[in-house]
């Protein structure tokens, strides 16, 4: 490409929330017929770029240039006019609708105020066939599965530039996460589109969690890291290795080791077996297996599917292939209880909306898991209900230690605490503790890895889930490496394993 | 800084604004009925103007004892107007196909009855909202709608008039000097009561309506609970609707218990528990009915006309609740009560307001 202009420019963005600054300063081009990965861990800024381009969000700092004009959207709309077409993970049509009435939802072309149903359906018919998809046009959009409903969202987006803008069209598609939830002959399919689509000359702002792909079917990317701008590449030019190290922000042969081994080195028996469980759209299906007193640490990005293993071994969401026995029996995983039941606990990463019940005081949080254990009928005597909490507030040292205060005030590491306190009362065999020292000071997060040595030391199995993978090394007995929903390497830790191998795992998906 | 420790303890007590209006509605009435607190006895019974407003406000405390439990889970139940039809026309058209109808085994079996009806609608709302997961406006609905023609079947379309002395003892009778609804009134609210807070059922009821996902993380049995509290609400509607058809001593499919579930909704939210669900309270409930039926008795007292009694209600309706609208006070008595902030005014507190902006960045989700 002999510097061709970019269609679009965006330079200097900067997006703030209250308190927090979202993007800093990001520069983002995008040339056209090119399909450019953004590339980033949850939280790096990607969906906040992408609603800032596309007029969801208004813009702070910074200055959009499309096709050399200076631009700046109110809404949706109006970068959609511009050219700007969004396909979003969740696919926005109407089930009930017929595909040429979602592609023209909004915008038929009528005459006298009636729509011209046949002109609609041969435009629409016209536009898939263009697009070289085998679509009956007149068939309701829930007749297809997903996959061809997400292939109906992509049309319809570039069909929208085609009729509104002045013969111009749609000049830049982005695809937020469209191939999460299809299978690899849909996302064939999908990429296919894709092609095509940069043949014609479009640009596409691709996004996804999926490494693999980005090497697959990109040109070029761009990588954010906690709201800034760290790079602009061709595909060919940062490997595997390369474009984890720019995401995460840590050179993979610099990482200094602090790897202590204070793990005992006995574990017992099995406790946990997981067998080809999995579950379609959240993680592949896996085998896993925990033993008595064993920590076992998951490691991958944000999003390579760790907290939806873990809500699969809880029961939180059913699994739909494999089974989980528990010493030595299947147990059947229909909603959490089940687990509950079989000595398994959950401190869920969303300690608010998934842990706590905010208007309920901490002696309430507490002991709601054991209450529910024994059924409503069954009240937890006052006085024992008093010792144990009071126990509990002391020996984790939750603040203030007031079992009357309002959960939902206490500081984040407090009420990481209390969710545990609440598992502890319950004495579970094994703890599933996921992003447990996110958000909360170093003390609170020192304290709570030692907590889990020593749960570990009594005979407790931990499943740990954190970012930061020298928590993971330091922790665990046993890390399993978890990469685009696919648990890809169990690697048993020892003085020989550091973050830089764990590391190269997760960026090459093969354990060397 | 005036304000005591003591006076704000009590000020932030739950149920210091809920017995604040019903004080002050109370007096209202004095100037127009100047021996409106004299209680006097006539042939053994207790008459006073107080003890009407207890009586004839007992329908609705029951009903409103049984809301708060469906709110507290985050549901509400329209259908408790029609549960009073229902119950009070089967229980009637029972005993009057009696050939006695003093004799005290029919009059009960026509009560159980009743109440097992009622029951069966509440079994009915519960398996809707808990096992079909249709929201609970929707389904009370149709027992709203379909149990008045239900009522209507039973009746025959007729309003059935029956003569029993016990039966008429529920809702019209007296005993140990005051009528025998406030005894049964008294005995509902002591059982929601001992069966909210004496069991783990109050915690489990708010758990689960304060934050549904976390109570399903934590192994709580919700649909267990929901079901149990619709049963218990509509059994509530039952006796309620027992009480006023054997106070007129006739069933009418059409009127009996109309709009009483709005009545009772807003005797729950005058009472302070959220609508959102979550955190409850029976007492506050019970004073909420008593403030809409004293202000129901005081629209009759001072002479409201009529045609415009509804809108001097739905004034004091709205004057009610933006007192207890702590960002109401806050903006009207702003002044004074800056002083007492931390000291446990419910909702708006900082640390509530918090995770708004630390949720936006966070969008992404994978």
């Amino acid at each position: 490409m002999a510097e061709p202009q970019p269609v679009l420019e965006m330079t200097g963005i900067v997006k703030e929330f209250p308190g927090v600054r979202a993007l800093s300063g990001v520069d983002f081009r995008l040339f056209p017929g090119e399909i450019h990965a953004l590339m980033g861990e949850n939280g790096a800024g990607k969906s906040t770029l992408i609603k800032v381009l596309t007029g969801v969000y208004s813009l702070d700092g910074g200055t959009i240039t499309l096709d050399g004009e200076s631009v700046r959207f109110g809404s949706p709309l109006h970068a959609q006019h511009a050219g700007i077409s969004t396909v979003y993970q969740e696919v926005n049509l109407c089930p009930n609708l017929s595909v040429a009435e979602n592609i023209f939802i909004g915008r038929e072309p009528t005459r006298w105020g009636r729509i011209r149903w046949k002109q609609l359906r041969r435009e629409a018919a016209e536009l898939v066939d263009r697009l070289g998809l085998d679509i009956d046009v007149t068939a309701p959009l829930s007749a297809y599965p997903l996959a061809v409903q997400q292939l109906v969202a992509i049309v319809r987006a570039v069909g929208t530039g085609d009729s509104d803008g002045e013969g111009s069209g749609t000049k830049v598609l982005v695809l937020d996460e469209p191939t999460s939830s299809l299978d690899r002959d849909e996302v064939l399919e999908l990429f296919r589109l894709m092609r095509r689509l940069r043949d014609e000359g479009v640009a596409i702002l691709f996004v996804t969690h999926f490494l693999d792909q980005v090497y697959e079917i990109c040109d070029r990317m761009t990588v954010l890291r906690n709201g800034a701008h760290v790079g602009e590449h061709p595909v060919g030019e940062l490997d595997q290795v390369g474009l984890v190290q720019l995401m995460i922000g840590k050179a993979l042969g610099q990482l200094e080791e602090l790897h202590d081994q204070q793990l005992h080195a006995d574990v017992g028996e099995p406790f946990l077996r997981a067998s080809g469980l999995g579950r379609t759209g959240a993680v592949a299906p896996f085998d896993l297996e925990i033993k008595k007193g064993e920590v076992v640490g998951l490691a991958g990005l944000l999003g390579s599917g760790r907290t939806e293993l873990a809500r699969l071994l809880f029961g939180a969401d059913q699994p739909d292939s494999g089974t989980v026995t528990i010493d030595g029996s299947r147990i059947p995983m229909h909603a959490p209880n089940d687990a509950i039941a079989a000595g398994v606990a959950f401190c869920s990463e969303n300690r608010r909306t998934e842990g706590l019940v905010p208007e309920l005081t901490v002696r309430e949080n507490i002991i709601l898991a054991l209450q529910a254990a024994r059924g409503w009928t069954r009240p937890i005597p006052a006085a024992q209900r008093d010792e144990l909490v009071t126990r509990y507030i002391t020996a984790l040292d939750i603040r203030p230690a007031d079992p009357e205060a309002r959960v939902g005030r206490l500081s984040g590491g407090n009420q990481q605490k209390v969710l545990l306190a609440r598992w502890l009362i319950t004495r579970p065999k094994l703890l599933i503790l996921d992003e447990p020292t996110r958000g909360i000071d170093v003390g609170a997060k020192a304290e709570i890895q030692k907590l889990v040595v020593s749960l570990s030391e009594d005979g407790m199995s931990v499943l740990y889930i954190a970012a930061e993978l020298e928590e993971v090394l330091r922790l665990s007995h046993t890390v399993g490496v978890l990469r685009d929903r696919r648990l890809v390497a169990r690697i048993a830790n020892g003085p020989d394993i550091t973050t830089g191998r764990i590391l190269e795992t997760i960026a090459s998906g093969e354990d060397q | 800084m005036t304000t005591t420790p003591r006076w704000r303890a009590l000020t932030h007590h739950h149920l210091f604004w809920p017995v604040a209006v019903l004080v002050l509605l109370l007096l209202v009435n004095v100037p127009f009925t100047p021996d409106f607190f004299s209680i006097r006895m006539t042939d053994g019974h207790l008459y006073g103007s107080l003890v009407s407003i207890v009586l004839f406000g007992s329908p609705l405390i029951l009903v409103a004892v049984g809301m708060t439990l469906v709110i507290a889970t985050g549901g509400i139940d329209l259908s408790v107007g029609a549960v009073v039809a229902i119950t009070g026309a089967l229980a009637c058209s029972y005993l009057s196909d009696q050939t006695d109808q003093g004799a005290l085994s029919g009059v009960l079996l026509a009560m159980a009855l009743g109440l097992a009806a009622a029951a069966v609608c509440g079994l009915w709302n519960g398996f809707l909202v808990a096992r079909m997961g249709i929201q609970p406006i929707i389904a009370t609905l149709i027992i709203m709608v379909a149990g008045r023609g239900v009522a209507q079947l039973i009746t025959d379309g007729q309003i059935i008039t029956v003569n029993s002395e016990p039966y008429k003892l529920i809702g019209g009778g007296y005993w140990l000097t005051l009528p025998f609804s406030i005894f049964v009134v008294a005995a509902v609210v002591a059982v929601t009561v001992a069966l909210t807070r004496r069991t783990a059922l109050g915690l489990l009821v708010e758990s689960v309506g304060g934050n549904a996902e976390a109570s399903r993380l934590v192994g709580i049995r919700s649909r267990r609970i929901k079901i149990m509290v619709y049963v218990f609400c509509a059994l509530c509607a039952g006796i309620a609707g027992l009480m006023i058809s054997s106070n007129t001593s006739a069933a009418d499919g059409n009127n009996a218990g109309l709009w009483i579930e709005l009545d009772a909704i807003l005797a729950v939210v005058i009472g302070g528990t959220s609508l959102l669900g979550g955190r409850f309270s029976v007492g506050g409930t019970v004073v909420g009915a008593l403030v809409i039926q004293t202000l129901t008795t005081t629209i009759y007292t001072i002479g409201v006309p009529t045609q415009t009694n509804l809108v001097f209600k739905a004034a004091v309706v709205i004057v009610v609740c933006l007192l207890q609208s702590p960002k109401f006070r806050a903006k009207v008595f702003g002044a004074r009560r800056s002083g007492a902030k931390g000291g446990g005014t419910p909702d708006t507190s900082p640390a509530d307001a918090a995770p708004a902006p630390e949720a936006a960045p966070r969008m992404e989700v994978s």
